[in-house]
């Protein structure tokens, strides 16, 4: 089962969970990555120890994406 | 014929980077022009101040609380800096009790053992770059490059324009910085402020007691 999450004032929610096979699950998860990202949130993955890699359409076979806020220099 | 689209549609470059299109991509060569500069700036404040004071007790042994008052800025010019690097590590004002617990589990799926060890006793997680050793806490991160043997302290977070930046759990508010790091280790330093560069005696000197072990096994680690 892959996740969708979005850090935040909770600590995380999920957003979406789906199995590839299941296309209305994947198209609803679709759906709520595509609202985040047009909020200002920026989709990440997992690639290997210590590496990620953001992602503009939803990554189906991944475990995991991570739906981050932007960053600046403080 | 449409070209194929990409399986993750993946961004090599982190976006941020955009907002601060004048500042030069940071690398290695880029640390070591600031490591130099910040060595030069720190001397060009040290040196005057104790050839004053030396000069001030050479003409006259009754200028004694002037040359006094002369080392002490050479002294504590470099502290403040080192203080201000410090501050970047620093822990923020805590949430609610389950917001901070949940957002701490989540940061420690993204880490290995040790790093989540590591968090546990001093806030700060630590995650090997290509540039160095990095220690990342809920608003700024420490570098130790792979050379050398200076601390760059980056003051960074998660962007306060967004609505849902504010009340960000501490564990969010680094897995955050976290994953930009890790998604571009340079575009994230390019993008981070640059607060001091210095010795990593001076910086841990400064540090806050329950932190220094963090930057003692970065140290170990580079």
């Amino acid at each position: 089962m892959s996740k969708l999450i979005r850090m935040d004032h909770t600590g995380h929610s999920t957003l979406a969970e789906w199995t590839a096979e299941d296309r209305q699950a994947v198209a609803r998860a679709e759906r709520a990555f595509r609202e985040e990202l047009e909020r200002g949130y920026l989709g990440m993955v997992s690639t290997g120890p210590g590496h990620a890699e953001q992602v503009r359409e939803l990554p189906i076979d991944s475990d995991l994406v991570i739906l981050r806020l932007p960053i600046s220099g403080g | 014929m449409a070209a194929l689209p990409q399986p993750l549609a993946a961004v090599d470059v982190l976006p941020e980077a955009a907002a601060v299109h004048w500042r030069p991509r940071v690398d290695e060569r880029h640390l070591r022009r600031v490591g130099a500069l910040w060595t030069l700036t720190t001397i060009a404040h040290v040196i005057p101040f104790t050839l004053a004071a030396a000069g001030l007790m050479a003409l006259q042994p009754l200028a004694l609380p002037v040359a006094l008052a002369c080392l002490a800025h050479a002294w504590v010019i470099p502290e403040l800096y080192a203080q201000r690097g410090a501050n970047v590590l620093r822990p923020r004002r805590r949430g609610g009790e389950q917001p901070e617990r949940r957002s701490v589990g989540l940061l420690g799926d993204l880490v290995g053992h040790h790093a989540r060890e590591l968090h546990a006793r001093t806030g700060l997680v630590l995650e090997p770059g290509e540039l160095g050793v990095w220690l990342v806490g809920e608003a700024g991160a420490l570098l130790l490059p792979v050379c050398g043997r200076k601390a760059y302290c980056y003051c960074v977070k998660v962007d306060g324009r967004h609505d849902d930046a504010a009340g960000l759990p501490s564990g969010d508010r680094i897995a955050h910085l976290l994953l930009a790091l890790r998604a571009d280790e340079r575009g994230f330093a390019t993008v981070a402020n640059l607060s001091f560069v210095g010795a990593r005696w001076r910086l841990r000197r400064r540090m806050r007691r329950e932190l220094r072990p963090a930057l003692d096994a970065a140290a170990r680690q580079g």
